[in-house]
């Protein structure tokens, strides 16, 4: 899922403290799973904000309305009818929604609730780590099953640095050194040989470093 | 501030805190009428959006009376409460509100007279900070 974490609340209310009616739009998909951006949690900030409003004496109407997903159009169009009586929005969404929310409804001021972090899972409840880095070629069949691009902090394809100790990255105690993981389930796996198999370098043209990326699959689009 | 009288939401445990006012009840142990209590199955069930409701309707405390840690019959409710309480301080404070105006309190189920102290102590502690919202 795409992690993301609540930006500060004084930083969300500086950036709608001009607006008199607010609306709050939660998003179903990945922030609710990471409990930060679903129906909860806009009901959070809504009444949050209510709460601001109400200290500082402010007469700020604030709801929240939260759609099954923040990145499809017919989602964001089920917003048209609720989206005319207020000033603002704050998605909650990652930064898709607020992104699809500014091009269906181009005379909203729309503001985005949520850092966007990564690509990843929960390892426990409440703890997300990365996982994938979207570089558009995916070879982790080639490393043990992990992904040395998202989860080596140098993304070296070609085994561990200097930094690499007792396991851990140089970076931080907590940090695995993913290469470690990788030597230690090849040979797990009886498969530490193909380590050694010469592979040209990896052409990085499908991931970001080719510029915004676009995928059509011509048997959907109508 | 002599005559605030504060509002104080008390969501209290039916298994421990609100036997605890039982027994105050059967003391005569009189609790301060400016406390609105809510009874909920388990302090567990508690949302961080509950906690914040109060406030937004213009209460000027809120506390959570719970079992003690390692007596909730649902395991964990009582510290699942208590981090969303922490959260809720958090949030106060961001809001530059006072984290104290938010607490939770472990409890007995047979501690009738400690039902009333805490309840005493958060009226004085949010008397102390004054109203939460503006006149």
């Amino acid at each position: 899922m795409i992690v993301a974490e609540s930006k500060p609340i004084k930083e969300i209310l500086e950036m709608v403290k001009d607006f008199k009616k607010i609306l709050v739009v939660g998003c179903k998909g990945c922030v609710t799973v990471c409990n930060v951006g679903g129906a909860k949690e806009a009901a959070i900030l809504a009444s949050t904000i209510r709460i601001s409003g109400k200290k500082e004496g402010l007469d700020v109407e604030v709801n929240e309305h939260t759609l099954e997903r923040q990145c499809d159009p017919e989602y964001i169009n089920e917003l048209k009818d609720v989206i005319v009586d207020y000033d603002a929005v704050i998605s909650l969404a990652c930064g898709v929604g607020p992104q699809f929310l500014s091009e269906r409804y181009p005379d909203k001021r729309i503001f985005p609730g949520v850092n966007t972090k990564f690509m990843g899972g929960a390892v426990e409840h409440g703890v997300w780590e990365e996982r994938c880095a979207g570089c558009g070629a995916c070879a982790i069949h080639l490393f043990g099953g992990l992904c040395p691009i998202a989860r080596c902090s140098k993304s070296l394809l070609n085994g561990p640095c200097g930094g690499s100790s007792n396991g851990k990255c140089e970076i931080s105690d907590e940090v695995d050194c993913v290469w470690d993981l990788i030597v230690t389930k090849m040979m797990e796996q009886d498969r530490l040989d193909e380590l050694t198999v010469f592979r040209p370098p990896k052409s990085w043209t499908t991931a970001r470093d080719g510029g915004p990326r676009k995928m059509i699959r011509e048997e959907l689009v109508k | 501030m002599d005559d605030f009288k504060p509002q104080i939401v008390a969501f209290c445990c039916v298994n421990c805190a609100s036997s605890a006012a039982k027994v105050a009840h059967g003391m005569k142990k009189a609790l301060p009428d400016n406390i609105k209590i809510i009874q909920v199955p388990c302090t567990g069930r508690i949302e961080t959006l509950h906690l914040l409701k109060p406030f937004e309707e213009g209460a000027d405390g809120v506390y959570v009376a719970g079992c003690q840690a390692d007596s909730c019959q649902y395991i964990n409710g009582i510290t699942k409460a208590a981090k969303r309480v922490e959260q809720v301080k958090k949030i106060l404070e961001e809001l530059s509100m006072e984290p104290e105006r938010i607490d939770v309190f472990h409890m007995s189920a047979g501690k009738g007279q400690e039902f009333v102290e805490v309840a005493d102590r958060m009226v004085n502690t949010i008397k102390e900070l004054g109203p939460s919202m503006p006149a």
